[in-house]
């Protein structure tokens, strides 16, 4: 075997006394994508920033291509070669890609001025030979979300990077737009790079990757190659426990129309929607990035004007043209951006779970405290959300259990239909199993559920039946039966 | 693992409340301090009057909290209370040139008047931040200057003085030995924390600040929140005006110039983060009492008054900066 790009052994690390990671192992050959898997809490993020230099080891040796390292900083790392493309990105919106590319090392030309059109010239470079179409003299804010990830990749090249650390990069991605960045992980890998691959999407890894490791609990569980490992046999290390069925699905719809939408036009986008949903029902709506999926959310949630369509609910036409009213109609909605429209994060649980319920919290405008109380204790406990007490801050909470405060905020409004757009983004195996069962037993005791999600599997494992969008239309509907990634993409691409 | 279960140690536990109570920490050190370098500084007097100076810039800085807990500013203040001043005054002055025709009228009406104006000039800012989308920096300004104009055009330009013994109770009457400034102060800051710490709206406050789009998502009505914060601001101003005014016996058309600044540091030195969403009229009651500590120490200790303003700079800064401190150890 060749000599590995990276090696790590007995990596350990504690935090005030509390191990973080213990005995951490990696070993990335060159030319390969390896996935680093693992549940919130599993020792990852510690074992990624102590390779890129932002924390220090207590123990452990690192080997880059042989020769044993440490980095004091993060620009010791990017000099030796590893570069990591962080899930929040963090461009300069009003500069331009080359700009953004050599940020702080911009080529200078006579008396310190920069060389402007070296500087176009060698970033135009860079993203042709990775086969971005992309110009270099673009603005950054004039670029999508995977345009500009793909051109951190081309940042992370520029400084002649061996080791590239991508962290859940498709998590704001479409189905098309991760299709790009897997285009451009293959041409990386064919160059010799290395790539640890950080994702909870399963369906990625198995198709992406060539190697896995395991972590679970801050330690090192085990590493393989993909092609000896099952999808069950992977959940069960990344969980600790066998999952008897990945998608908890019991659920049976029926015939009884709760809600239907007729001719909905929306936000610009959304043109002539029509669909209806049944009790018991779990109803995807399924469509690429810019589908006007989400739009469709947004407009049965009050948040857009009337544009035209009929919606009716238990047989009553309604309006819905604020967010009170269809709190009030029943429809609860758990947004796709959880720290952007979901989480007040500078407030604690109890507040975020009651912030959607203050009206019946209070009486005569005065909150009642003992309400409040129990009704975040009831929700702590029916989603098992896992902290040791409801005035802990929301931000310091792992993905899983911050998706779970968002939920016990709707469930306490005693909702009808549930709204949820990408439910288990950034929520680690363990904890989507519970949304999923959340979800089943919401519509077996007559409630009624619309799913949006960028994961096929999700979409096939939960919904009875997918309503497809195209360009803002509905382009087909399929039954549970009918079923399959290839039907559904052909419809909505 | 971001939950914190380890058990303090007792210095560990100290730092946590330091942490916690810095500022009030930081407000009794100060007067500690002073008891010692002036015999005069721990007497009645000089406490009653540390709190009348606190008094005026106190009840700005609550209005402010509002708003800046909303992610606002409001930059109008000073010029609103000198709005409300002289438009109050005209009516409680029993001066024949700067009389309204008919006056001097009954002081409850011409209290009614100030505070008008207050809410009428919160109301005008926070229409155009709620429903027009100004940002509140550009809108309050605009108000600042307009509201001065608009104080020397009702004026004339003069000040408006020989205001009725009525009117100048809520200046220099007092209600059981406490004078009338500081009862107002205490019972806007009772009102205040009460309305942010147990109703429905301090919630919606603390939710508009902490993510408008979530509050928005949640079903809360967030532009009447917004017009809200910036018209108890104004009405918080209109009575600063009066109080002013009753105190001095005539509303001057300069009056209240920069206190905006004071109102603002006040704020900040208690606490509440200028990105909203975080913070309480606790802590602004303390830095407007420290802010007037300081002030009167100085005095007492003789130091310059320009002098006094460089020290009240750093003193914002200092503050400021150890309240970030503060937030990198979380």
């Amino acid at each position: 075997m060749a000599q590995p790009l990276l090696e790590v052994r007995g990596l350990t690390k504690a935090f005030a006394g509390v191990p973080a990671l213990s005995d951490g192992q990696f070993v990335l050959q060159p030319g390969s994508v390896h996935a680093l898997c693992g549940g919130n809490g599993a020792g990852k993020s510690t074992f990624l920033t102590i390779v890129m230099g932002i924390q220090q080891r207590d123990r452990g040796v690192i080997r880059l291509r042989g020769q044993e390292v440490s980095f004091a900083r993060p620009s010791d790392a990017l000099e030796a070669g590893i570069s990591i493309i962080e899930q929040e990105l963090s461009p300069v919106p009003a500069m331009t890609v080359s700009e953004n590319i050599f940020l702080g090392r911009e080529p200078v030309g006579l008396f310190g001025r920069v060389d402007f059109r070296r500087m176009n010239r060698e970033a135009q470079k860079l993203l042709d030979d990775l086969h971005f179409r992309i110009s270099a003299r673009t603005l950054m804010m004039d670029l999508t979300i995977a345009e500009l990830q793909l051109v951190e990749i081309a940042k992370a090249l520029s400084y002649n990077a061996e080791v590239i650390i991508m962290d859940e990069p498709t998590s704001a991605l479409g189905e098309a737009q991760a299709d790009e960045l897997f285009a451009a992980i293959a041409r990386l890998k064919a160059q010799g790079k290395g790539i640890i691959y950080v994702s909870h999407r399963l369906s990625e890894i198995f198709g992406i990757a060539d190697t896995y490791t395991v972590f679970r609990d801050g330690r090192f569980i085990d590493s393989g190659a993909m092609g000896d490992v099952t999808r069950e046999r992977l959940i069960e290390m990344i969980v600790g426990r066998s999952l008897t069925d990945e998608f908890a699905k019991d659920n049976t719809p029926t015939d009884e129309a709760v809600l239907s939408v007729s001719s909905l036009n929306a936000a610009g986008r959304v043109k002539d929607v029509s669909f209806t949903l049944h009790r018991g029902e779990i109803l995807a709506l399924y469509g690429l990035m810019g589908s006007g999926r989400s739009e469709v959310f947004e407009r049965l949630f009050g948040l857009h004007p009337d544009e035209g369509g009929d919606i009716v609910l238990n047989g009553k036409p309604v309006r819905l043209i604020s967010p009170k009213e269809s709190i009030k109609a029943g429809f609860a909605f758990v947004t796709e951006d959880r720290k952007g429209t979901g989480l007040n994060l500078m407030s604690d649980i109890r507040t975020n779970i009651c912030l959607a319920r203050l009206r019946e919290l209070s009486s005569a405008g005065v909150m009642r405290r003992a309400r409040e109380m129990s009704a975040a204790q009831r929700m702590i406990a029916a989603f098992g959300i896992k902290t040791p007490n409801d005035k802990l801050d929301v931000s310091g909470l792992s993905g899983g259990n911050q998706q779970k405060v968002v939920l016990g905020k709707w469930f306490l409004t005693d909702p009808g239909i549930l709204l949820l757009d990408e439910p288990t983004r950034g929520v680690d195996v363990g904890a989507k199993r519970d949304i999923y069962k959340v979800m089943s037993d919401f519509a077996t005791q007559g409630g009624a559920v619309i799913m949006i999600s960028s994961e096929t599997d999700e979409v096939l494992g939960m919904a009875d039946r997918a309503v497809v969008l195209r360009d803002g239309r509905v382009s087909g509907e399929v039954t549970r039966d009918q079923m399959s990634a290839a039907t559904l993409l052909n419809l909505a691409a | 693992m971001n939950t914190k279960t380890a058990a303090l140690g007792p210095w560990a536990r100290l730092s946590e409340y330091g942490q916690k109570y810095g500022i009030l920490i930081a407000l009794l050190l100060v007067c500690a301090v002073l008891s010692f370098l002036s015999e005069f500084f721990l007497t009645q007097r000089n406490i009653l009057n540390v709190l009348r100076q606190a008094s005026v810039n106190g009840i700005l800085a609550i209005g402010m909290t509002f708003v800046i807990l909303t992610r606002g500013i409001d930059l109008s203040v000073g010029s609103v209370l000198a709005l409300a001043g002289v438009v109050s005054a005209s009516l409680a002055t029993t001066s024949p040139a700067a009389m309204v025709a008919g006056g001097p009228f009954p002081v409850m009406l011409a209290l009614g008047a100030g505070i008008a104006v207050g809410i009428a000039a919160g109301a005008v800012c926070g229409v155009f931040v709620a429903y027009f989308n100004v940002p509140a920096f550009v809108t309050t300004l605009g108000m600042l200057s307009a509201a001065r104009g608009l104080t020397l055009l009702y004026a004339g330009g003069r000040p408006v003085p020989s205001l009725t013994p009525e009117y100048r109770f809520i200046g220099t009457g007092d209600l059981f030995g406490v004078p009338m400034p500081i009862v107002l102060f205490g019972v806007v800051f009772l009102l205040a924390y009460l309305l942010l710490t147990f109703t429905r709206f301090g919630r919606h406050v603390y939710a508009v600040g902490g993510n408008p789009h979530a509050a928005r998502v949640s079903g809360i009505n967030i532009t009447r929140v917004r017009l809200m914060v910036y018209v108890i601001s104004g009405a918080l101003a209109g009575l600063a005006g009066m109080i002013l005014a009753a105190r001095t016996g005539s509303a001057l058309t300069q009056a209240g110039i920069a206190y905006e600044l004071d109102a603002i540091a006040a704020v900040v030195i208690g606490g509440t983060s200028l990105s909203g969403g975080v913070g309480a009229v606790t802590g602004t009651l303390i830095g407007a009492l420290l802010i007037s500590v300081v002030n009167n120490g100085l005095d007492l200790m003789g130091v310059d008054s320009n002098y006094q303003q460089v020290i009240k700079g750093m003193l914002i800064v200092a503050a400021v900066m150890l309240d970030q401190a503060r937030h990198k150890n979380n």
